[in-house]
Formats: C-alpha cells, sequence, structure tokens
C-alpha cells in the first residue's frame, strides 16, 4: 500500500476583521511584533508549510463612516515577514502584495529580497483590485475593469518572471526589455536569482478568470470552499485546467482557508463554536452584515427582531472596500426564507448564514476531517484561520497536528529549508 | 553655550552587495556596541543589491537599540506604500525606523518603470517633500488611543480617532487614513540630504534629521544655519532639526598621518566630502567641529564598512566616549529618543482637542 497523500498546512493571521473575537480576554494585540512571533513560532513548531499575511490598502466605510470592525489595522505585509524571517528558520512567509497599485520592477525586487534574507521562504499572494474607492489612495488610482486587472495581473506575473530568470544560475546578469499591454520596461535586475529561482506564487479568487489565471501561473490557489462536495467540483476543475498550460495536476496546490474550533468532546467543541459565533456575530456586526447585502441604513433595526420588510437596493454604494457577494435580492430572499421556517432574528439569521467555521470538534475529529478532505481530493491543504491572536494555533499544533502524524498525513519535520521544498513544487526551469 | 549640545553619530553599513542578512546584521550590532544614533542602508533602483527596507527589517528583531533608517525613493514608488512600509519598520523595530528619503533623477531608473520619463531634480524634490508630508499626515491619521476595544459598544477602534488625509499633491493625491495604526515613534524619523539647493529646502521643510556634506566647518556651519533659518520659516522650532555632517571615511591605514587637508578639512571628492586618515585624527575632526558649534553630529560612510566601521567604533567612537563627547550606552529606547527628539502629537488629535500644535 502506497503512502498516503500528504497534507500542506499554513497559518493566517488575519488581524482585525468580522471572524476575530477581539473581545476574548485571550486577545492580544493585532499590531505588535510579539504577536506576529508568537503565531509565527508556533506554525513553525507545528511544522506548518508557510505563515500568511492579508494586506490592506484602505480602511473599509460602511455608511459614509469607517467601518470599525472589519481589517482594522494592518501592517505592510513584506516588511513583517522580512522581520519575522529573522525567528523563524523554514517557515514559508507569504505576502499578499496588489497586482493592480505596484509596478513589477518594484515588487519583483522586494520579493526577490525577501527571498534571499529568508534563504528561500518567500510567497506572493497576487490579488488584483477594481475598486476606484481603493484607488483613491494610490497615484494611479481605480481605472482597470475588471477584465483589464486579469490581463494586468498576468503581464504582472510574467514580467516579475523575466526580471527574476534575468540572472542565470551561474550569476550572469543580463538586461531585460519587456514591451507589453500593461508594462514597458528595461534595463538590468540587481538582485541575483533567488535561493528559490522564483518566490512561490500564491492566487486567491475564485472567478472563472481567477481560476483560469492560477492554472496558467500559479504554485498554490487559495480558496473558500468549505463542502467536500463543492471541494471536490473545485479542486476537479481547477486540476482540469492546468494541461492546457502544459503543468501536471501537482504543481498548483489547492488550500482552501479554513475555521476550526476545538473541544475536550465534540459536544465540547460544538458549544465553544456556538460561543465564538455569538462574539463574531455581535448585536453591532449582526446589522453590519445585514447592511451589506441590503445596501441600507439599517442602525434603527434591533439584532434581536425580526428582518427588514423593505428589499434590498442592488445599486448601493453604502458598502465600500468590500466586493458584494452575489445577488442581494437573492441574498435576502434566502435569508428571509430561513428565518420565517426557523423563526429566527436578525442576528440569529446572520449566525446562521455566515457561518464559516470548517472544521468543529475533537481533536481527532477535526484531524479526520481534513485527513478526509485530502484523501477525497477536495484539497492539497489548508490555510488555517484562527479566531484568536495571537494564541488561535496554539491548541491546534499541539493536540491535532500530533494525530495527522500519526495517522501519516503530515510531516514530522521539514526536509527541505525552502517553501519550494516544503510544497513540493519543482523548482522553476530557468528560462533565459 | 553650543559645546553642551549632545553629539550625534551614525553610519551607514552599505558597500558591495551582500545577499544575506549576518552581514549586515554584524555591522549593525558593531555600531549598536558604539552607542551610535543609527546605521544607514543606501539604495536605489539601479544599485546592485536588496531592498535596503527589507534588509534592516530582517535584522531588526536582532538588534535592540540601534536605530535603522533604510534609504527609500519617491520618484517611482507610491506614497501610500512608503508610508506603510516605513511605519512597519517602526512597529517591528520598537521604534527605532527612520527613512532617508531620496529621489530617482537617472533615465535608467525611469525606464525599469515606463511610467514617466526623467524629472528635472527640482520637480523630484518638491514631489519627494509631498510623500514626506503625506506621510507623516498618514503617521498621525490614527490617533495613539484610536484603538478602544468597548466591548460593550462592540467597537474595536475609536472612528472619530481615525482621519483622512485628503492630501492632493502636484503628481499624486491620497485619500487615508492609514492602514497601519500609529507606529510607536507616532512619526519614525525622516532624514533628507540637504547640501543641494532643491533638496535643502524639502530638507528643511519635511526633515527631522538633514545631512550636510561640507569640508570645512564654517561651511558645515553655513549650511546648518541656512537649514534652521529656512525651518524657522516653515513654522518649524529649529531645535527640532539635527544636522549632521556626511563624510566618506576611509580609515584602511590607520597608522598613516592624516591627509594634508585635514588641518583645514577633508577632501572634496565625487561630490561629497572625503576624509582619510586614522580614527584618532577622525575623533579630533569630530570633537573640533561639534565644539566649535558646526553642526549636531556626523554620519559616516565608511568606504570598506567590514573593515572601517570596526575603526570607527572601537577607535574614533571610543575616544571620544573616552573624552566624555559621546555616550556610552542608550539611554532611551527609541531613534526619537537617541536623537533627542520629542515624540510628536498627531496633529489630528490635536485639532479636535482644540490644543495648539
Amino acid at each position: 500500500m502506497s503512502a498516503p497523500k500528504q497534507m500542506h498546512l499554513a497559518a493566517h493571521f488575519p488581524g482585525v476583521n468580522n471572524t476575530t473575537v477581539w473581545a476574548d480576554p485571550r486577545s492580544g494585540s493585532q499590531i505588535d511584533f510579539s504577536s506576529f512571533v508568537h503565531l509565527a513560532r508556533t506554525a513553525e513548531r507545528g511544522t506548518f508549510d508557510f505563515f500568511f499575511l492579508a494586506e490592506g490598502l484602505r480602511l473599509r466605510e460602511h455608511n459614509g463612516l469607517i467601518h470599525d470592525l472589519d481589517v482594522v489595522g494592518r501592517p505592510e505585509s513584506l516588511t513583517v515577514l522580512n522581520a519575522l524571517a529573522a525567528v523563524t528558520d523554514r517557515l514559508g512567509l507569504a505576502a499578499t502584495v496588489n497586482a493592480t497599485f505596484n509596478e513589477p520592477y518594484e515588487l519583483a525586487r522586494r520579493l526577490a529580497s525577501l527571498d534571499h534574507l529568508s534563504g528561500g521562504r518567500a510567497a506572493w499572494n497576487v490579488v488584483t483590485s477594481s475598486d476606484a474607492f481603493t484607488g483613491e489612495n494610490f497615484r494611479r488610482g481605480g481605472f482597470l475593469d475588471r477584465a483589464d486587472r486579469y490581463t494586468r495581473a498576468a503581464e504582472f506575473v510574467s514580467t516579475a518572471r523575466e526580471l527574476w530568470d534575468s540572472w542565470t544560475p551561474d550569476g550572469i546578469s543580463r538586461p531585460v526589455t519587456h514591451s507589453g499591454e500593461h508594462f514597458g520596461i528595461a534595463g538590468e535586475f540587481t538582485v541575483p536569482r533567488a535561493p528559490q529561482g522564483h518566490p512561490v506564487v500564491i492566487q486567491a479568487g475564485d472567478s472563472a478568470e481567477g481560476r483560469e489565471f492560477a492554472a496558467s501561473a500559479a504554485d498554490v490557489i487559495f480558496t473558500r470552499h468549505g463542502t467536500l462536495d463543492a471541494g471536490r467540483a473545485f479542486y476537479a476543475d481547477v486540476k482540469g485546467r492546468l494541461a492546457a498550460y502544459g503543468r501536471r495536476p501537482e504543481d498548483l496546490k489547492i488550500m482552501p482557508g479554513v475555521s476550526f474550533v476545538l473541544g475536550d468532546t465534540d459536544a465540547e467543541a460544538q458549544q465553544n463554536a456556538d460561543e465564538i459565533r455569538r462574539l463574531q456575530v455581535s448585536p453591532q456586526n449582526a446589522i453590519l452584515a445585514l447592511e451589506q447585502v441590503w445596501g441600507r441604513d439599517l442602525s434603527s433595526y434591533d439584532p434581536d427582531g425580526p428582518l427588514p420588510a423593505t428589499d434590498p437596493d442592488p445599486e448601493s454604494t453604502l458598502v465600500q472596500g468590500r466586493v458584494r457577494v452575489g445577488d442581494p435580492l437573492a441574498v435576502a430572499a434566502k435569508w428571509r426564507a430561513l428565518s420565517e421556517a426557523k423563526g429566527l432574528s436578525i442576528r440569529q439569521t446572520v449566525i446562521e448564514t455566515t457561518a464559516r467555521q470548517s472544521f468543529i470538534g475533537s481533536p481527532d475529529t477535526v484531524a479526520a476531517g481534513l485527513a478526509e478532505f485530502v484523501a477525497a481530493d477536495a484539497a492539497d491543504g489548508f490555510i488555517l484561520v484562527p479566531h484568536l491572536t495571537p494564541g488561535g494555533l496554539d491548541d491546534f499544533v499541539d493536540r491535532v497536528v500530533p494525530l495527522l502524524r500519526e495517522r501519516g498525513v503530515f510531516r514530522s519535520e521539514y526536509t527541505g529549508t525552502t517553501l519550494r521544498s516544503h510544497l513540493g513544487l519543482a523548482e522553476p526551469v530557468w528560462k533565459g | 553655550m553650543s559645546a553642551s549640545r549632545p553629539l550625534h553619530l551614525a553610519a551607514e553599513i552599505g558597500g558591495p552587495p551582500h545577499y544575506y542578512a549576518g552581514h549586515y546584521l554584524a555591522l549593525a550590532r558593531l555600531a549598536e556596541q558604539g552607542a551610535l544614533d543609527f546605521v544607514t542602508l543606501g539604495d536605489s533602483f539601479t544599485r546592485p543589491g536588496l531592498d535596503a527596507l527589507a534588509v534592516l527589517s530582517r535584522i531588526a528583531p536582532d538588534t535592540d537599540r540601534i536605530g535603522l533608517v533604510p534609504t527609500v525613493t519617491t520618484t517611482h514608488t507610491e506614497p501610500f506604500h512608503v508610508s506603510s512600509a516605513v511605519a512597519t519598520l517602526d512597529w517591528v523595530s520598537g521604534g527605532r525606523a527612520g527613512w532617508n528619503a531620496e529621489v530617482s533623477t537617472t533615465g535608467a531608473e525611469a525606464r525599469l518603470f515606463g511610467r514617466r520619463p526623467a524629472a528635472p531634480v527640482t520637480e523630484l524634490w518638491q514631489e519627494a517633500g509631498e510623500v514626506a508630508d503625506v506621510s507623516a499626515r498618514l503617521w498621525d491619521s490614527w490617533e495613539d488611543d484610536a484603538e478602544i476595544r468597548d466591548v460593550a459598544t462592540g467597537r474595536f477602534v475609536d472612528r472619530d480617532k481615525l482621519h483622512p488625509v485628503d492630501f492632493e499633491g502636484r503628481t499624486f493625491s491620497v485619500r487615508g487614513p492609514a492602514i497601519v495604526p500609529r507606529p510607536p515613534q507616532g512619526r519614525p524619523v525622516t532624514v533628507i540630504d540637504g547640501t543641494s539647493g532643491p533638496a535643502r529646502e524639502t530638507a528643511a521643510r519635511h526633515a527631522d534629521v538633514v545631512y550636510a556634506r561640507a569640508t570645512t566647518p564654517e561651511r558645515a556651519a553655513a549650511i546648518r544655519d541656512d537649514v534652521r533659518r529656512r525651518a524657522a520659516a516653515h513654522g518649524r522650532d529649529p531645535d527640532t532639526l539635527r544636522v549632521l555632517v556626511a563624510l566618506t571615511v576611509d580609515l584602511g591605514d590607520a597608522e598613516s598621518a592624516p591627509e594634508p587637508g585635514l588641518s583645514s578639512g577633508p577632501q572634496l571628492a565625487g561630490g561629497g566630502s572625503y576624509y582619510r586618515g586614522g580614527p584618532v585624527d577622525l575623533a579630533e575632526l569630530i570633537t573640533r567641529w561639534h565644539r566649535g558649534g558646526a553642526v549636531d553630529g556626523f554620519h559616516l560612510t565608511p568606504i570598506a564598512p567590514g573593515r572601517d566601521l570596526e575603526r570607527i567604533v572601537n577607535g574614533t567612537v571610543a575616544l571620544l566616549q573616552h573624552r566624555s563627547l559621546f555616550r556610552t550606552f542608550h539611554p532611551g529606547g527609541t531613534l526619537r529618543e537617541h536623537l533627542g527628539l520629542a515624540r510628536p502629537a498627531s496633529r489630528y488629535a490635536l485639532a479636535r482637542t482644540g490644543e495648539e500644535a
């Protein structure tokens, strides 16, 4: 019998957002470097593949006011990760950096710098924006439409790779001339080939364009498919797109972002999960979530009362800096049906409909659930999103990781030094 | 009396590029042992080597007290990213960050971006001033006590203490507020070389530390007086500025007599001031210029950091310490404290509470 498929694990440091339980007494600073050190070192103790940071480019707004509960304060990713390279040895370091509001030469240089300074542990999570609201913080504004931002991102990644490949593996630098639709650059790249050849490229997003872009250019895709069936469908779809680009299924790792709640027993874990949901969906957050669907000021509604009788405003600009998911009228209809069927208040409805807790149970149950997803080809691994900072990963590493190791589905020690080696990705072929 | 002003010393740790952190860490630790105010790492998009801010972020957790001042260019970068990265360096270093604002003047740099041709240097320094201005506004845009964690009302921050900066410059605009909470120093330290005309005005208006390249104490004093006068014209207290003579030093032949020019000062070379001689004579020069009130201190660029920084710290600095002209330890924890600069209050907090700036 062959060895079971190996799982990949990463840790996300979310900062303050709508899943963060900052009111818990165990919740520490969301910005002090010591918090980042604790979570990163815990992940490394658990022999995780990498540590993952989101980025913030504009504080979100809600009804014309700064949204005081979602993405409130974040450090700049690459700078924190360079510092974390000093206090970790093997852990991969993944920065989310927008391809819309950066330039390839500068970002390729910063990523190559992180890869050198960390000894081959850098990763770049490529995201894009078509959001003029976010663009108001930048020289070039938010002029790209949805289609253009992916063509720009694809050209951005390929241009970065041209720069990384401009040094031969023997250390000879050669000038780069790139003349494309979005970028025209000429000159010499000043950083020699990085330890990983190219930093690992991660892509986040679920649209058809996003899947195609990941299939053509990414090493890891970060998804949100929470159920086994949805995960398997996504996995098959994305892996099936690779051949068209001359790539093998194992060249792209599929890693959903998941939350988890542990307890000594499954029942206790469920109780913990219910309590966490109540804290995540505070009365204030319940109204905010409702307003994100309705696009209207609903601040006068009682979170413990019924859903609004009025319909959502599909053209609303009440929420800024966050994409409204789906058709608001359809979402509202679904919420109303659920609320009426079960007799739920606004807050109870939000708790039921926005659940993000993927794995709840005893350490055994959670380990079995994670292993099942990987064995069933619903995922190659997971990006774990703890609800507490900085200690939210401690129990997972202490109690679940040993069980995954016992099952033979997760490493007991690092066998390589680079993130590519942790992920089982080949060093990119030098294209001189 | 000018001689009572504390002496400030800083050193550049760049040189031929290295691609691992240990090289830079060893130099920064050496400077830290000498209780220097800060180390700098020069940079440009055409300079071979790693991103300077990345290198100093990488060594921040492995150092304790030394200030960390990377060069950050303002011509081809996004001002919002610049302010976020420098604020984050301040967070990861516990309040030891600064940045040396520079401009990119060459066509070679412009062609790496393909967005704009090389612009006249006067325009670039005006823009650099705007980047320094908007950075300071972004650093102020979260009041210090904006994080309230009020469980009763469910608010993590007090949104009344977060402020859009609404900055409209000639070449860019930024809405704000910052995404990074206000850094430990309030505002990381801004450093600008104010020797040339276009840069001096920007330095007088926006810098905390100003470099002056000069070959005589008289010339250094003239630059210092001019910078202070211009700062006052912008409504700043000139005593919140530190003017450091920028000197390239070659201590390669420590046994030799100083260059003949030493009696009247360092030599001019390559647009900068260049000192060649021994560490003891360098200490004499520093003492004489500082005692005469010409400057607040020195920024020393060793031509061979691995060799010369050791001679600076164990020779020149040790002698200055022995003579009680320079401190033997860092009494504070932040770069502002080393420089004797107050932690600024957020302008928005002052405006909100009606206090005088």
